[in-house]
């Protein structure tokens, strides 16, 4: 059985679980391949204009995948972690999915809400896994290989790789350093996505300036920083953006920090009131929004981004001599 | 001490009422207006909804008129309300404005979290702060139970506006009650002046059911007084949310009158998990009013509002399925009242002539038999 596999929104996250999982049990796992302006264009047209543009991209890439697969893969995220959800839109997902015009091959949706406990979750991996073994054993095994390739995947992040390198074996030209390093917070389906990013992290490489984004640092520290809040922050994934770049405030361990977020986006433009507060001081480091959507001109990011690094780079000098 | 809480329709019966019996000293920002909204849009990030704008607005007006502790809801998610009094109290202090905020969270996040606020600005007893709890509730729901029946009503009114008039009075009927024995007898008297209104039963009228979030449907300035417009346009309304319904503690809208969970059931063809706000709710209302034969769905939300774009989303199908036009209106502090009127009188427009048509066509139908 061939199962689509949208490239976009958690795939950065979670691709090689799934992938081996399904694929362990015999499904040829499809994937739509990498955003492109045709993608985002049938996004667009197909999705409620009001949306957020990674939710745009998302129907894009299952619109792009509907005719070469028997089923398509559209998880239903409620929660990763206990007491704590992910963004609305992932609760909705297939459900909004399944509102589209076009006609779409069946959809296959667990519901992955792990605030139930592990028993419910492992409820759903069984019922995920029946739709292709009936062996239960063979389904658990499966499963396993899935969470070693998921565990093996993030050892490669925190050793440096970029989600990009790991998963599209894409190499970047090494280029030479100056010793700027830059931290790159935001959802991970904006800033690896090399189209709704504008190839962001291979253009500040070759600026010169070191990349580091949260799925590089140590999983506990990012959890530690982001419970300095006074209320614990509900959406788990914003939680990781806030403790990065709480990190980072506190340990001034990158030089600057660009911060990228969605146009529209509900839980960014308030984890963006937490993050200006945190970093409000003259001492503070510098950190620069950077807000994409369908229409946001390739021009003007760069031009931003070089004065941000350019400034960067004449504060570090300041700072040597 | 002195306590200031955000506007929102007449949500300051209820609270105001609590605070009254807890002993609390507190003032009333202005109602929610264009300079509520220009002052909380100044500081409120751009894609915030526009709920947190006015929440804003109200404090700073709160703030400047003495106020110096602010008292706020939380929750816990997944609609961004659950953080707005973190949100808010970051804003607010990085302007420069010095308070104490309190954040009254929802009792399932723990009930200490939800009492022990209270009890520390209080300083009474729980059994106290839930009596008084107890107390204020009916007279809030009495408010809501007049406003469900002037939108109901409104449409049959012979002389415009009398209906308006009547309600006035009879709110200020309903704000004698200082305690729950006194409910009914000023609830009965208060009904009695907008039953009386003379109308015309005769007269055909659009049933449209209005359905969304909650404070652009609780607030007449948020929702640019769209329930008046139309009640005096022949159109017998129904809400979807009603202030009480939206805090109480139970899941049965005893004022709305459908239950949470049977809104989730009608709606599990189309969104089959709740989505935070009233998303869920929006598409099961859309359902229930189809199912009762009502002409129209008129659909209201905040710009960025994440639980009502997906129920905007999702509706279409649903309207075409049941046959029952929708309209939506993404209100922001750009919205305008004469633009969403054009809009409306179009909606209206289309509603009558499929109304006429439905006619028409059942009276075909009757000769036929004859
Ligand atoms: S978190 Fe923001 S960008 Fe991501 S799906 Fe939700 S609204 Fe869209
Ligand atoms: S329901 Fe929508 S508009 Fe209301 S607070 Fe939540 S996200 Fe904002």
């Amino acid at each position: 059985m061939k199962v689509g596999y949208p490239q976009a929104l958690l795939y950065y996250k979670y691709f090689p679980l799934w992938e081996r999982f399904l694929g362990g049990l015999g499904a040829e796992v499809v994937l739509s391949g990498a955003t492109t302006k045709n993608t985002v264009s049938m996004g667009t047209i197909a999705a409620e204009s009001e949306l957020c543009l990674p939710v745009k991209v998302f129907y894009g890439h299952l619109l792009e995948l509907k005719d070469k697969v028997d089923t398509i893969f559209v998880p239903r995220f409620v929660s990763v972690e206990k007491k704590s959800y992910t963004c609305p839109k992932f609760l909705g997902l297939p459900d909004m999915i399944r509102s589209i015009n076009d006609e779409l091959p069946p959809l296959i949706t667990p519901k992955i809400d792990l605030d139930k406990g592990w028993r419910e979750y492992f409820r759903t991996i069984h019922e995920l896994g029946s739709n292709f073994s009936s062996s239960k054993r063979k389904i658990f095994s499966a499963y396993r290989a899935g969470v070693l390739a998921l565990r093996d995947y993030h050892n490669q992040l925190q050793a440096g790789s970029t989600p990009i390198e790991f998963l599209e074996k894409k190499k970047y030209r090494k280029v030479k350093k100056t010793g700027l390093k830059i931290g790159l917070a935001g959802h991970p389906y904006n800033i690896y996505d090399t189209y709704t990013s504008m190839n962001l992290i291979k253009r500040l490489r070759e600026m010169g300036a070191e990349v580091e984004t949260a799925e590089m640092l140590d999983d506990n520290i990012i959890k530690r920083e982001a419970a300095r809040l006074p209320k614990k922050l509900f959406w788990t994934y914003e939680k990781e953006v806030v403790g990065t770049v709480f990190h980072w405030a506190h340990t001034h361990s990158v030089d600057g920090i660009i911060y990228v977020l969605s146009f529209a986006c509900g839980p960014d433009s308030l984890i963006q009131v937490i993050l200006e507060h945190e970093l409000r001081s003259d001492t503070a480091l510098p950190m620069m929004s950077l807000v994409v959507d369908e229409h946001s001109g390739e021009a003007g990011l760069i031009t931003r981004v070089e004065a941000f690094v350019d400034m960067l780079q004449r504060k570090k000098m300041a700072q040597l001599c | 001490m002195l306590a200031a809480f955000p506007r929102m329709g007449h949500i300051d019966i209820l609270l105001g009422d609590l605070l009254d019996r807890l002993g609390i000293d507190y003032l009333l920002p202005p109602v929610n207006s264009e300079k509520t909204l220009v002052l909380g849009a100044k500081y409120a990030p751009e894609f915030s909804c526009l709920p947190l704008k006015l929440n804003i607005g109200n404090f700073i007006e709160a703030l400047e008129l003495g106020a110096d502790t602010l008292i706020m809801a939380g929750g816990r998610g997944p609609c961004r309300f659950g953080y707005y009094a973190e949100i808010e109290r970051r804003i607010l202090k990085d302007a420069g404005y010095d308070f104490n905020m309190i954040t009254i969270e929802p009792p399932s996040l723990g009930f200490f979290k939800f009492v022990g606020p209270i009890k520390k600005v209080s300083g009474k007893s729980i059994r106290k702060i839930w009596r008084a709890l107890k107390e204020s509730f009916p007279k809030a729901r009495a408010f809501d139970q007049l406003e469900k029946l002037v939108l109901k009503t409104r449409c049959y009114e012979i002389k415009t506006g009398a209906t308006t008039k009547a309600y006035k009075k009879a709110l200020d009927v309903l704000s004698k009650i200082s305690g729950p024995k006194e409910v009914d007898g000023y609830l009965e008297e208060a009904l009695a002046l907008v039953e009386g209104v003379e109308k015309n039963l005769d007269r055909s009228v659009l049933k449209v059911g209005i359905i969304g979030e909650f404070f652009i449907l609780l607030d007449p300035f948020a929702n640019l007084d769209i329930e008046e417009w139309l009640g005096i346009r022949n159109v017998y309304l129904e809400r979807s949310v009603y202030v009480t319904d939206w805090i109480g503690p139970t899941a049965n809208n005893p004022v709305g009158g459908v239950s949470d969970t049977h809104l989730a059931k009608l709606a599990e063809n189309y969104l089959s998990h709740f989505v935070g706000g009233e998303g869920l709710a929006s598409v099961g209302h859309t359902i229930h009013y189809a199912n009762q034969g009502f002409d129209g769905i008129i659909h209201l939300f905040p710009f960025t509002c994440m639980p009502e774009t997906i129920a905007k989303t999702i509706l279409p199908s649903v309207g075409r399925d049941l046959d029952i036009p929708i309209i939506h209106f993404t209100i922001d502090e750009q919205t305008g009242k004469a633009g969403v009127a054009t809009r409306l009188e179009a909606f209206l427009d289309l509603l009558w002539s499929r109304k006429r048509q439905n006619e028409k066509k059942r009276l075909v139908k009757s000769r036929q038999l004859v």
